[in-house]
């Protein structure tokens, strides 16, 4: 046997025992792009921080249109990845089809806990609860009783972050204006920019002075918006404090990152079922840091933190507008 | 009643988002017009947008970002001329190409140059081309108690980047150009007719050579004041489809410079309805007459039409009176001046409506130039 051979056959030993023991980790990215700012920054930070740590590597595609989500899922399924994590609800239906044809693979979803599937971790967020936390910042900061709100694609999900923000800025102010505006009603509406920029000049001219944007891409254009205009911005999912500062006053916190870093680190013992990440847990908060901490008082903060504290022991209870599709607050 | 402040902060917002579909419309209109359909509009508006920011962010000089955008634009026209005019391919295909190039390219370019994944990085104030005030334009914080007349001028006529001056400029350019100059006589005739142009001894080619770049020029200027006016950097598919609006105001407006202005005035009045209201309230006798006029109207049109068109818009005019009916008989009740609610989604798709009731023909005629889409083949 000559050392060719040799050194082959121990390259190809090494390759076949690395894949039968340790499946790669794969992340699908939704339709914002992994580096929104965002949502999917979010993910794509947990799963990075996962590889930094455990020197490990991850497969991960970003879509480019609807068609691809359950190909994307069925490919990575094929070649033995596991876990695939999802980052977005619009995965709900093709992982309902998926997920029965590959029983061995655990699937972990995020924005989405209503499958109940054997090998399905759902992991939901009470972005309600993150939201009334800014919205009581909004209020405190505010000075002309008027706020907004600017959501990205108008469904269910970003309703909940509207809704909740609105019964924050109602519980500091009840006389505040809440005007809320959607982007559009398809996929497009997360990455516009250019309207995101009109509409946050729309809610200025009607008098808001603390804008928030739940709006993907969008989003980056509220808050350039905000910033040029001379008003308050509020970030959303990822801390986007840094992009204006002084002018971003804080940022709803979800961490995906989070979700995304324990289900990459569980690995194929991944624990299946639904599970929902709020205030009590971590899921969920907002940004202090030092790019906002002048606009950040210590009234309206321990105000806050009280809030906080109530939520997460169960004192007091954010209505979540996906229970039952209305708000108390604000209408739609 | 809607307050004239409000008016005139919807016509502002108007305006705003008239401007990249007005550019990115008469460049359609010169590609066009000359013979060369230009799917790619979209395409050319998104790299001039990334390239203008880019090179704004990196020199620090919004003019240049101006001229790299313009340039970027440029190049793609060429490209569209070279695999449509000189290499006669078909003009669809290529502009599909080069809406795929762009939209990939950019980001990737911008991943590589950057780092911000498919960003570019902020624009500094010098970097962007900023408002102009007119002199003697009350601030908005003062507008509440300034007279309408003030009102009108700090609010609609100032306060806006240079480059929607320059916009509005080229609509009565555009009309000279073609209308009034042996050069776009013959830019006219060569989308009509090009062997006609070719035996006169004019080259064909040349002609619609320059029509592209001058299309490319204005998508240039549309690419940089998106990127680096309306916003102050590049993001991920920022045109957002505008390219394919524009699109269709080139033929909500027949191919003519002026009407290009009203219908992207008209689109652009449509998106900041869009943006300001987010549902429109009416009273229900006015929802449902308005309803019942365009019936009737529908049915007197296909009076002396054919058995198809009879069946198939006299089904529509039916369709219309029975949600008109259905109106009235919801608000029953409580009366018929009750107001009904409209959701936003209606005045959304209200631009594309308009466009399919103009390609049907019932106002006007649309009469794309007779040579579009052609490659011209020299006789041999």
């Amino acid at each position: 046997m000559n050392i060719v051979t040799k050194m082959l056959s121990t390259v190809v030993g090494l390759t076949m025992s690395a894949g039968i023991a340790l499946a790669e980790p794969a992340i699908i990215f939704d339709l914002g792009g992994k580096f929104d700012k965002s949502f999917n920054e979010s993910a794509f930070t947990g799963a990075q921080r996962w590889a930094d740590e455990t020197g490990g590597s991850f497969r991960e595609i970003e879509l480019q249109n609807e068609a691809q989500r359950e190909q994307a899922l069925r490919r990575f399924a094929e070649a033995g990845a596991n876990p695939i994590v999802m980052a977005g609800f619009a995965f709900a239906d093709s992982l309902g089809k998926v997920a029965p044809d590959y029983p061995d693979t655990k699937f972990a979803v995020i924005d989405v806990n209503w499958l109940s599937l054997p090998n399905v971790r759902g992991i939901g967020f009470n972005e309600h609860e993150g939201s009334y936390l800014v919205g009581m910042l909004a209020a405190q900061a505010s000075k002309t009783g008027t706020v907004g709100f600017v959501g990205g694609m108008d469904i269910p999900l970003i309703r909940r972050f509207g809704c909740g923000y609105a019964q924050g800025v109602k519980a500091v102010n009840p006389n505040a204006t809440v005007i809320a505006n959607m982007t559009g009603t398809t996929p497009a509406a997360w990455n516009d920019p250019v309207k995101g920029s009109e509409l946050t000049k729309a809610q200025i001219s009607q008098g808001a002075d603390v804008v928030y944007a739940a709006a993907g891409g969008t989003g980056v254009g509220v808050l350039q918006t905000a910033a040029d205009e001379g008003i308050l911005s509020i970030g959303v999912d990822a801390n986007q404090n840094y992009l204006h500062p002084g002018k971003v006053l804080t940022s709803m916190l979800k961490r995906v990152d989070n979700a995304v870093y324990e289900a990459f680190s569980a690995g194929e013992n991944l624990e299946t079922g639904n599970f929902q990440m709020g205030i009590a847990n971590g899921g969920v908060g907002y940004a202090l840091d030092e790019h906002n901490a002048s606009l950040v008082s210590d009234a309206m903060k321990s105000a806050v933190d009280a809030a906080a504290a109530s939520i997460a022991n169960g004192s007091m209870a954010v209505h979540n507008y996906t229970d039952d599709e209305t708000c108390p607050a604000i209408s739609f | 009643m809607i307050e004239f402040l409000t008016l005139l902060q919807v016509l502002d917002s108007s305006l705003r988002l008239a401007t990249p579909l007005l550019l990115v419309c008469l460049a359609g209109l010169f590609s066009e017009r000359a013979g060369i359909f230009d799917i790619g509009l979209e395409g050319k508006l998104l790299a001039a947008a990334f390239v203008s920011a880019a090179f704004a962010a990196i020199t620090g000089s919004v003019w240049l970002g101006l001229l790299a955008g313009i340039l970027a634009s440029i190049m793609l026209s060429l490209l569209h001329g070279l695999a449509s005019i000189t290499l006669r391919g078909d003009q669809i295909i290529s502009g599909v190409a080069i809406n795929f190039l762009a939209a990939g390219l950019t980001v990737v370019v911008a991943q590589d140059l950057f780092g911000q994944g498919g960003r570019t990085p902020p624009l500094k104030s010098g970097g962007r081309f900023e408002p102009i005030n007119f002199p003697g334009a009350t601030s908005s914080k003062e507008m509440n108690e300034a007279g309408p007349l003030m009102q009108f001028y700090s609010e609609l006529l100032s306060g806006h980047s240079l480059l929607v001056y320059v916009a509005l400029l080229t609509v009565p350019i555009s009309w000279f150009i073609l209308y009034k100059t042996r050069y776009g006589l013959r830019l006219r005739a060569v989308g009509e007719n090009p062997a006609a142009v070719d035996t006169a001894g004019i080259s064909v080619r040349g002609l619609r050579y320059s029509a592209v770049i001058i299309g490319g020029v204005l998508c240039g200027i549309a690419g940089a004041y998106i990127a680096t006016s309306l916003q102050a950097n590049f993001t991920k598919d920022m045109s957002a489809g505008r390219g394919f609006i524009a699109l269709a105001a080139l033929i909500f407006a027949k191919w003519r410079p002026w009407y290009a202005l009203s219908a992207c005035l008209l689109f652009g009045f449509f998106f900041a309805v869009d943006t300001r209201f987010q549902n429109i309230l009416l009273p229900a006798w006015f929802l449902s007459g308005f309803l019942i006029l365009i019936a009737l109207g529908l049915l007197s049109y296909v009076w002396k039409k054919d058995y198809l068109d009879k069946a198939v818009l006299g089904g529509l005019a039916v369709g219309i009176s029975i949600i008109a009916f259905l109106v009235i008989f919801s608000v029953w009740d409580t009366g018929t001046s009750s107001q009904i609610k409209i959701p936003v989604v209606f005045i959304q798709s209200l631009p594309y409506v308009l466009t399919v009731v103009v390609l049907a023909g019932f106002v006007g005629k649309a009469i794309p130039p007779r040579a579009g889409g052609q490659p011209y083949v020299k006789e041999r």
